[in-house]
């Protein structure tokens, strides 16, 4: 076995240092009763080569943005991502490092994630981003959870233009905290309503949670969410699944949000058909020691040199056990950085150019497929790269013969939104070519002659 | 390490100062030293009902927080705001600058129950 | 003797916005193709205030002047115990970015993406195996969200019988998650005290029918096996609780014996230690959870099931505790073990077991009567040392520091709480004799320094890229991001 230097020699000696005479013997405090008397049942050892071809065996029937034309997006985005990226985080003194417990053997990841704090504090407009959570959901969750520790409130309004995984997730981690969960309606523009808002607010709603853009790729009016919750004395929680938006939009914490919880998933991360992506999480200054999560702050060393430490660890399980702000003991470290050397590589003028790209290929898609006869625009907000389509005849129907086409044209509604059945959330990215859109309208005219 | 005789002490590593129905608190020397450089306390706020062998406040250092327990009952009448800006003073000045919170006691007898500095030497010399 | 450690030309290197330069690129993007798109005016923004401007060539060095100052399993030995540092095979890292397994989207209907299902539900089937459970969820993105999972299962499945147990039984020597998992599922903790391993009459002691569930982590955090846990999982269900297994350590127990047959009921794996996938400077895992064929309708939503020769996933399922991800967890954690197992097969993970044990006890060997070993029982993958007879006034801490001076990465520290001044030493299976034997050297001359010139401890690390950092001022007044105008 290659991954294991032992030979039979090395073994022999070793046993006789230890003073036990066979391996059979290390293992005398598993009590006869609950070993295993067969050999494991599993597939027999494959070699390199084998492994490979077995892998790429499975990989070929798998449809991707090489295969298919993709418009999906919902959560998860095809961008431009450089070579520099995989290059870089393939170093192994990056990947095959632990937690940076020992600072002084850990600056390389200690700083990189310094800065991929500050550059998450430029782009959402915050005060102090920590070191990375799961992925976006669960980040949303743990927002949704730290405000009910700042209010001391039990009532979560979580409007239903946030994307469903989001709000699942939340759900899931809010089962048996005592809280109270309460869905606020859509408006006729994809935004949230604004009324229905008003209306379920009151003095016992910790937070009011809305995505940014949101589910349907419409921009919510960020501002107003924040001045209505805050009127309430609750929290405003933006949730950016799609964060190259932030290269153009105003940012969550110029309009007031007090926790924004997002994905860094579209820089520079694999789709990986769902993850490894990397939670973000950023707060304001007053509110830090009820931050869950890692953080890594500037000091000196014996010698005066500035170095980076994990601090205010206080707030973490393994010092505060059952009262920790989270039970998190990890981050995304490596999906960190990947976002850290996009943002470093894509810098001011990039990320705002590649947003312009993405608003421009959609709003060119959106006016041309709505175009299209049997095909209607649902929502007619301010939206960025995601937009939604209702077809008059049976959605699935329309997406399976696009697939036959070559298309993968977007994630159908209808299992998530009743009301929305035979409408598809369609996304355009700047890897989308003109004449990817206008041969997807040409199947979608094709279809509907 | 110092254990001033004129105070009074509790088995959480509390000091008690009594001043007719106002005590003053602080943390002893001996906790200051178990849990090292202190580098943040939440304390509070001025006018807070508190209950005698309930948590009233927080104090951490770098790798360990301790709850601060009431060791009487009664309504916070001040707090050391100093301690914000400079928790160290808790380590530096343990029984006087680092004071904590002044407790308007509801029932100056509470104070009567407390460990005299002796009794407080014997509980450490145990657990340590 | 040689020492490992040595300092190299070791480059200093500022922060990228120290960098930054108006009007430097590291990207090129393709021209637009399509008229261009304006915003409202109302919700555009102005640029990124100190979001940074470098070239391709600035960030390249940059990062690789970073990478240079940590410390990987790559670089050397690396004895975090409960960790399971072992070697990150490379074919893994190529598997992972294969373009038809990293680029396919989540939301790809199933039919177009079987070989992603394929392999979900093949891992799924070797987990199960491996560790004698009914059935694995893949979802949970590390070691606690898997714990979560698992306490939200159990939570579920007494609900369901309309139980309210509300108290979760937690051994001292359990890693701090394991407490804010069972808060978090809305439970209140009472710990209890273990002499090594734990005592029937000490659960038993606490094990009342308000007591959902006894969380254990077995080898324990003292790598001992928990000798008791047939008769103890046995009390636990006869009073109507479950038992949740940690699984951190489950590298030392590989086609030896499965968590699933002792009687616990629920247990989490750590691919990222068991399963060889790369730690990435603390993250990403990903931290499967199997349980018992009565547990498997609480699994979180998705799994995937095999119909035929067709792969789906399982939906429709009310009983489910939900999803813990928004998507399928971290499928290219997956990919990276799902590689691992096929290079090892069955046989090859017992040897791996084996080998981590063998490992661990000849470290033990060498440095009994070097160092204090409080617990004498057997050790199965990781040994725990104290510095109770260290001397020249040096700690635990002190060894650590001195470790990297002579080229190591120090052993997992004042951990479990329960030993003062504890040194934890997990060397996993893929060292070999003459590494063991150089770092054992190593602590037999720390000692020795300890005695003759303690000051060489306390001083160090000298070699590393920088000495000893000042976490108080760190801590007292966080300095959480760069700015411009400080």
């Amino acid at each position: 076995m290659r991954y294991i230097p032992h030979t039979a020699g090395d073994v022999t000696q070793m046993l006789e240092r230890i003073g036990v005479k066979t391996l059979e013997e290390l293992f005398v405090e598993v009590p006869e009763s609950v070993r295993l008397k067969r050999p494991l049942d599993l597939p027999e050892p494959l070699s390199e080569t084998e492994l490979l071809r077995e892998l790429k065996s499975l990989a070929i029937k798998n449809a991707t943005p090489g295969t298919h034309k993709s418009f999906l997006g919902g959560g998860a985005y095809h961008h431009f991502s450089p070579t520099v990226i995989d290059l870089l985080v393939s170093r192994s003194e990056f990947y095959t490092a632990y937690t940076p417990y020992q600072p002084e053997i850990s600056q390389g990841t200690l700083q990189a994630i310094f800065e991929f704090q500050t550059l998450i504090c430029q782009l959402t407009g915050m005060d102090v981003a920590n070191a990375s959570m799961y992925d976006g959901a669960s980040a949303c969750a743990e927002a949704v959870l730290m405000a009910v520790r700042l209010t001391r409130r039990k009532r979560v309004l979580l409007t239903r233009a946030l994307n469903p995984r989001y709000r699942a997730v939340v759900a899931t981690y809010c089962s048996y905290v005592g809280l109270e969960l309460v869905d606020v309606a859509v408006a006729d523009d994809g935004r949230t309503d604004l009324k229905d808002l008003a209306a379920k607010l009151d003095a016992t709603t910790a937070a009011v949670v809305a995505g940014y853009p949101n589910y349907f790729g419409v921009i919510e009016d960020v501002a107003t969410l924040a001045e209505q919750a805050h009127s309430a004395g609750a929290k405003l929680i933006t949730a950016v699944a799609e964060p190259v938006a932030l290269g153009l939009l105003k940012s969550p914490g110029e309009l007031g949000a007090d926790i924004v919880a997002g994905d860094g998933q579209s820089f520079g991360l694999p789709l990986a058909f769902g993850g490894p992506y990397v939670g973000f999480f950023a707060v304001r200054q007053k509110d830090v020691r009820a931050m869950p999560g890692r953080l890594v702050g500037e000091t000196t060393d014996l010698d005066g040199q500035r170095g980076f430490v994990l601090t205010l660890s206080t707030r973490e399980q393994h010092i505060r056990r059952e009262k920790a702000t989270s039970n998190i003991c990890s981050n995304q470290g490596l999906c960190a950085l990947v976002t850290t050397i996009f943002m470093s590589l894509l810098g001011k003028q990039g990320l705002r150019e590649m947003a312009e790209q993405n608003l421009a290929k959609a709003a060119y898609a959106r006016q041309k497929l709505s175009a299209v006869k049997g095909f209607s625009l649902v929502f007619d907000g301010p939206a960025f790269n995601e937009f939604v389509m209702r077809s008059e005849t049976p959605v699935e129907e329309v997406l399976t013969r696009l697939e036959a086409a070559g298309f993968l044209a977007g994630i159908p509604l209808g299992g998530d939104y009743p009301e929305l059945a035979n409408c598809f959330l369609v996304c355009v990215t700047e890897q989308n070519r003109r004449e990817e859109i206008d041969a997807l309208v040409a199947a979608l005219q094709g279809g509907a002659q | 390490m110092e254990f001033p005789e004129e105070l009074k002490y509790t088995e959480e590593h509390e000091w008690v100062m009594v001043e007719e129905d106002l005590a003053v608190v602080g943390i002893t020397d001996f906790a200051q030293d178990a849990l090292g450089d202190v580098v943040f306390v939440e304390l509070p706020e001025v006018g807070t009902v508190i209950e005698a062998g309930k948590a009233f406040g927080v104090v951490e250092s770098v790798k360990a927080v301790s709850d601060i327990y009431a060791p009487v009952s009664g309504t916070v009448e001040e707090i050391n705001d100093d301690l914000v800006e400079a928790p160290e003073i808790i380590n530096t000045s343990p029984y006087e600058d680092g004071w904590m919170i002044k407790i308007r006691m509801a029932d100056a007898a509470d104070a009567d129950d407390l460990m005299d500095a002796e009794a407080y030497q014997a509980l450490i010399a145990e657990e340590s | 003797m040689t020492m490992l450690g040595a300092s190299g030309l070791v480059l200093n290197e500022k922060l990228l916005f120290e960098h930054s330069q108006p009007g430097r690129k590291g990207y090129s993007l393709p021209k637009l193709d399509v008229p261009a798109a304006k915003l409202p005016a109302d919700l555009s923004r102005e640029e990124i205030s100190g979001f940074p401007e470098l070239s391709e060539v600035d960030v390249v060095r940059h990062f690789t002047r970073l990478s240079t100052w940590n410390y990987g399993v790559d670089s050397g030995f690396y004895p975090l115990g409960s960790c399971t540092m072992k070697y990150n095979p490379k074919v893994n890292e190529a598997a992972a970015r294969l373009p038809g397994l990293a680029d396919v989207h989540p939301a790809t209907p199933p039919h177009l993406a079987q070989g992603m299902l394929e392999l979900m539900y093949r891992l799924q089937v070797a987990l199960a195996e491996v560790s004698g459970f009914a059935k694995v969820t893949l979802q949970p993105a590390a070691g606690a969200q898997g714990e979560l999972t698992g306490m939200l299962v159990i939570r579920s499945w007494h609900e369901a019988r309309g139980s309210k147990r509300s108290k979760v039984l937690i051994p001292d020597t359990a890693h701090g998650t394991n407490p804010a998992t069972a808060t978090l599922a809305g439970y209140d903790v009472v710990p209890i005290a273990s002499e090594g391993v734990l005592t029937l009459e000490e659960v038993e002691a606490h094990m009342d029918d308000n007591v959902a569930a006894l969380m254990v982590t077995n080898p324990n955090t003292l790598g001992l096996f928990e000798t008791n846990i047939e008769a103890i999982c046995k009390l636990v269900h006869d009073r109507g609780g479950l038992v949740y297994c940690d699984g951190a350590n489950l590298n030392a127990l590989m086609g030896i014996a499965r968590p699933g047959d002792m009687g616990i009921d629920v247990m989490h794996f750590n691919l990222h230690k068991t399963f060889s996938t790369p730690h990435g400077g603390g993250g990403p895992g990903a931290g499967p959870v199997g349980v018992t064929e009565q547990l498997v309708p609480y699994l979180p939503a998705a799994g995937v099931e095999r119909d035929g020769d067709q792969y789906r996933f399982v939906t429709g399922n009310t009983e489910s505790i939900g999803r813990l991800m928004a998507f399928h967890g971290n499928v290219g954690i997956m990919v990276r073990a799902f590689a691992y197992a096929s290079t090892l097969g069955g046989a090859g993970l017992k040897h791996a077991s084996q080998m981590a044990v063998l490992n661990a006890n000849y470290v033990r060997a060498r440095l009994e009567g070097v160092y204090d070993l409080p617990y004498k029982r057997r050790s199965l993958h990781e040994v725990i040392f104290s510095d109770k007879d260290l001397a020249g006034g040096c700690h635990t801490l002190d060894v650590a520091k001195r470790l990297i001076d002579y080229g190591y990465h120090p052993p997992t520290i004042y951990f479990p709480l329960v030993v003062k001044g504890a040194i934890m030493i997990e060397p996993t299976e893929t060292e070999s004799q003459d590494v063991l034997d150089e770092f054992c050297d190593a602590m037999i001359a720390i000692a020795g320094e300890a005695r003759d010139n303690p000051e060489l401890l306390h001083q160090a690390p000298v070699r590393s890229k920088v000495r000893r950092l000042d976490e108080t001022t760190a801590a007292r007044k966080p300095k959480l991001r760069w700015e411009d105008n400080p």
